[in-house]
């Protein structure tokens, strides 16, 4: 069982998390509407896909011109990276059945960072069920919001929401860069997709510079693994 | 366009759920728990950098490197996440006004 007071400063965490997320799901609405998607279409991506980086690279390809086939493709690419979270996250959550498939729909950047580095399984489980749920409810929100506000909104650039959404990648990967390493593969990362960005498809760059996760892992000689970010880490942490 | 999306949702989630149902001993390898630990912080940085200097098929520099670079002071601060978020946006839409 958890303390009460270890209960309310995650769910606490969790809270502000989602806030800050579902802030910029107003972005996205916004985004998707005046890449030429409906408002219901807008809304199921938000429902269905619920994975951030994977529906602004959906819509952003269909804006850019691509077809839809070929944003779903991108976003499908993009998702592989879930997939990873859930290798980390399936030991420390120990759910099987259809707690386990229900995990499954919230597990996302946010609701893993929030739990991984929680010292107990039930904290472990608070972190990751609050969190996500809680992006969940308000990312759909503010979906919706967005959308409807879409037309009247106009340019989303005009508030700054491209930024927001840098900055809160940026946010996400600031702890783990205490590791010197991390901050290596960062930083070569970065140059991989920039450098990648005027000769591939929307979406290439990023899956490309997952190769030098792979060859950097592959590579490495020290045999302890790098600490990834506990909940202390984003958001509330910060306090 | 529905197709696509219910294409692209149904298979974000059996990635996720792949994830999550993969057996475990597929991270006891140290080789696979590295790479596992360094993909998101390879695709969060490429992300970083895409979304911010890049337009399209193109790279720039605009309003988007202001807003980051406040991100990046206030997280050096060790300000809350809403503070970073909302301040970039802040900054970049400020500057797009100037």
């Amino acid at each position: 069982m958890l303390e009460p007071a270890e209960r309310s400063g995650i769910l606490r965490d969790s809270l502000a998390v989602g806030v800050a997320t579902g802030a910029y799901g107003l972005g996205f609405g916004a985004v998707s509407v005046a890449s030429g998607l409906s408002v219901p279409q807008t809304c199921v991506l938000s429902l269905l896909m619920f994975t951030g980086a994977s529906q602004f690279a959906l819509v952003g390809v269909v804006a850019a011109g691509g077809s839809p086939l070929s944003g779903a493709a991108t976003a499908l690419l993009l998702g592989t990276r879930n997939t990873l979270y859930g290798l980390r996250m399936a030991p420390l959550l120990q759910w099987r059945g259809w707690r386990r498939a229900g995990a499954a729909h919230v597990l996302i950047d946010e609701s893993t960072a929030m739990s991984v580095g929680r010292d107990s399984t039930p904290a472990t489980r608070l972190g990751f069920l609050a969190t996500g749920v809680a992006v969940f409810v308000l990312w759909n929100l503010a979906t919706v919001a967005g959308a409807l506000a879409g037309g009247a909104v106009g340019d989303p650039r005009t508030f700054g929401l491209d930024a927001a959404v840098a900055a809160a990648f940026l946010a996400l990967l600031w702890p783990r860069l205490e590791d010197r390493r991390n901050v290596l593969v960062g930083v070569l990362a970065a140059t991989v997709a920039l450098s990648m960005v005027p000769v591939s498809a929307a979406g290439v760059p990023v899956l490309a510079a997952g190769g030098v996760a792979l060859l950097v892992g592959v590579l490495a000689r020290r045999p302890d693994p790098t600490e990834i970010p506990g909940p202390d880490d984003v958001a509330g942490g910060h306090r | 366009m529905w197709t696509a999306i219910l294409l692209a949702g149904v298979g974000c989630y059996l990635l996720k759920l792949a994830g999550l149902s993969l057996p475990e001993r597929v991270l006891a390898h140290p080789t696979v728990e590295r790479v596992a630990d360094l993909i998101p912080v390879a695709l969060l940085a490429a992300l970083v950098a895409v979304q911010a200097f890049s337009d399209g098929p193109t790279l720039a520099l605009d309003a988007r490197a202001l807003g980051l670079g406040f991100a990046l002071v206030a997280l050096l601060l060790r300000a809350p996440f809403l503070v970073v978020v909302v301040g970039a946006a802040a900054v970049a839409a400020l500057a797009r006004l100037a």
